[in-house]
């Protein structure tokens, strides 16, 4: 069993996006049994993995028995087993949530979207099992392919533009990665990525080598949408139903950091990133601008998914400031808020996705009096904005924390104030909403409860929020560990 | 000197032919206004990309990699494999493009970009 584990969390959520059309025509509502069965089994797998690698050390399956670096390799590693478990996590909650929310949004294409929902659940933990990059780029093109559709289920008509951008966007980043991938095969002759970074050591100096890092890079950085090449992702999210925003905001924008942070760091390594290429300075650089650049579009936003949309993009701005760092702490405060960013903006696109579903409201202005017209998903929405800011003890505040040490660490003080800055523009949008909501003006006040199927995610999240905040020394060894190892 | 750089220029020929491709699918992808010519640029940009693997991975001495007699060697099978997905991956990409494409027409009544997005306002 423990040896089949790395395959067997790809085969569960492939095979059930598979069956689902077929439980689908039998009867619609099984396929949120499915669904439900299929990611509860994969959060188990994702957390014996954790539980594996933890015990004894890196997993490898070799599928069809070939031999690595010949076959495909699927490698699970520390980082490996972390990033399971958050797209486990964040997926089971999703799926939970989603039962009312889609059959009122999109009740005609309930089969599809939990088809598409299963694929890209397929596509985003491929990405982080695999060792072969030539799959890292076919999982990364099933997760987008899925993400493309899903975004086009809208209910508006703005959803299929907005789709149709992200797929032209999604397409020539993922074009600039396979070519990126050809230099670099052409140049080492393998696709095992252990392999190929022992390979490229020899070939720091080859232009090759420099050109496929410069087109890899820049691939990552579109399907990431770090900012001056974010323009398809705040149309994507506002426009997609809620829990597809929810969880493309969490996951997808997460597993491009991961893959970023798997080439850059173990293919590539940190002497070619750092020494013989700046691509860690402009990476640190784009990523401070987008910090800022993202909360200051936000502040300016009138609809509240939008608002969430531009703040994800400066909150993937720390992810890859931290990345771009390359010390210890830099990269413990990027693992830490991949996760933490995931658990917030999940609960954040949930809570207004209820809050959708109850009332209608989808613009800033129109909040008055919600915090007490909705007492549960408000105060959901509370604690994670108020993670969001870096309240300390909430989860968002150590990941801050230790970018800030990182950045102060790289001898890197405008960092470090670029950090602070964003926070206090953080605060500034997040509490002009929840002033709103908790001390705005109502007329009258009917009280509506959202359902527990979707309160109860929404529940999870927020707790998970405080939980990684006050104990967060429990989960630091295992992501400082994981920091060092790449560092290495 | 001058013989030596224009063998160079012609002996790499498939790889000029690549990056033009790749230059003008990037193009039409980017500056094209009807939605349909955006797709024909992503179709001639991937094919691009098939051109490199395949051409990087042809040697003109060696045969396939099929038992025969007389082979004096056999080319590395493996580019061609991995463009058999790649290829798969760049059908689903326009089959979802083209699917999205229709949806739009039907909700615009127009595939050009400039008019959907007045209508968007």
């Amino acid at each position: 069993m423990n040896t089949n584990l790395p395959v067997l969390i790809v085969i569960i959520p492939l095979m059930s996006s598979f069956i689902m059309p077929v439980v689908g025509l039998i009867r619609r509502r099984y396929c949120h049994i499915l669904s439900f069965i299929a990611t509860s089994a994969v959060f188990i797998l994702a957390i014996m993995l954790i539980k594996n690698v933890t015990l004894h050390g890196t997993l490898s399956y070799h599928l069809g028995n070939w031999e690595p670096p010949w076959g495909i390799e699927y490698v699970i590693d520390n980082l490996g087993a972390y990033m399971a478990a958050i797209i486990a996590f964040i997926g089971l909650s999703i799926s939970v949530y989603s039962k009312k929310s889609i059959e009122k949004e999109l009740n005609k294409n309930l089969v599809f979207y939990y088809t598409l929902h299963m694929l890209l659940l397929t596509g985003l933990l491929g990405i982080v099992v695999t060792g072969d990059i030539f799959n890292l780029y076919v999982f990364l093109e099933i997760s987008s392919l899925s993400a493309y559709a899903l975004i086009a289920l809208g209910e508006k008509r703005q959803a299929l533009t907005a789709s149709f951008k992200y797929l032209i966007l999604g397409t020539i980043a993922a074009s600039f990665i396979l070519i990126g991938i050809g230099f670099l095969y052409a140049v080492t002759g393998t696709l095992n990525m252990a392999d190929m970074s022992l390979h490229l050591e020899e070939l720091y100096g080859s232009r090759v080598v420099h050109a496929a890092a410069v087109l890899i890079v820049v691939g990552l950085s579109i399907k990431i949408a770090l900012f001056p090449l974010h323009s398809w992702l705040p149309n994507a999210y506002t426009h997609a139903p809620s829990t597809v925003s929810a969880l493309i905001a969490a996951l997808m924008s997460k597993v491009g950091a991961y893959m970023m942070i798997r080439l850059l760091y173990d293919v590539f390594t940190i002497n070619f990133f750092i020494e013989t290429m700046p691509v860690g300075e402009i990476l640190s650089w784009t990523a401070a601008i987008a910090i800022i650049a993202g909360s200051i579009s936000a502040i300016a936003q009138k609809n509240i998914k939008r608002m969430l949309a531009y703040s994800s993009i400066s909150q993937i701005g720390y992810i890859v400031l931290g990345i771009g760092l390359a010390n210890t702490a830099g990269l413990t405060g990027s693992l830490l808020h991949i996760l933490n960013h995931a658990l917030m903006k999940g609960c954040l696109f949930l809570a207004v996705g209820a809050i959708i579903y109850k009332t209608g409201i989808k613009n800033i202005g129109d909040f008055n009096g919600l915090g007490k017209k909705m007492p549960y998903t408000m105060a959901f929405f509370a604690i994670a904005s108020l993670s969001m800011v870096g309240v300390p003890p909430l989860c968002g505040f150590f990941s801050k924390w230790y970018l800030a040490l990182g950045s102060i660490e790289a001898g890197r003080w405008i960092f470090a104030l670029v950090i602070l800055s964003s926070s206090l523009l953080n605060a500034g949008y997040f509490f002009r909403v929840l002033e709103k909501a908790y001390f705005g003006e109502q007329n009258k006040i009917d009280k509506t409860i959202a359902p527990a199927s979707m309160l109860i995610p929404m529940l999870v999240l927020a707790a998970a929020c405080i939980v990684f905040g006050i104990l967060v020394y429990m989960i630091l060894p295992y992501v400082q560990y994981t920091a060092i190892s790449l560092i290495q | 000197m001058r013989e030596l750089e224009l063998e160079w220029i012609i002996g790499k020929y498939n790889y000029w032919v690549f990056v033009l491709l790749v230059v003008i699918g990037f193009y039409a992808m980017t500056s094209k206004k009807n939605l349909i010519k955006k797709i024909i640029g992503m179709n001639i940009m991937q094919t691009a990309i098939f051109l490199f693997y395949i051409s990087a991975g042809y040697i003109k001495e060696l045969s396939a990699p099929i038992l025969v007699e007389h082979a004096t060697g056999y080319v590395n099978p493996l580019p061609q494999v991995l463009i058999l997905t790649a290829i798969v991956v760049s059908v689903s990409t326009t089959a979802v493009a083209l699917t999205i494409i229709i949806k739009i027409y039907q909700e615009y009544r127009t595939l050009d970009e400039d008019k959907i997005m007045e209508a968007n306002q």
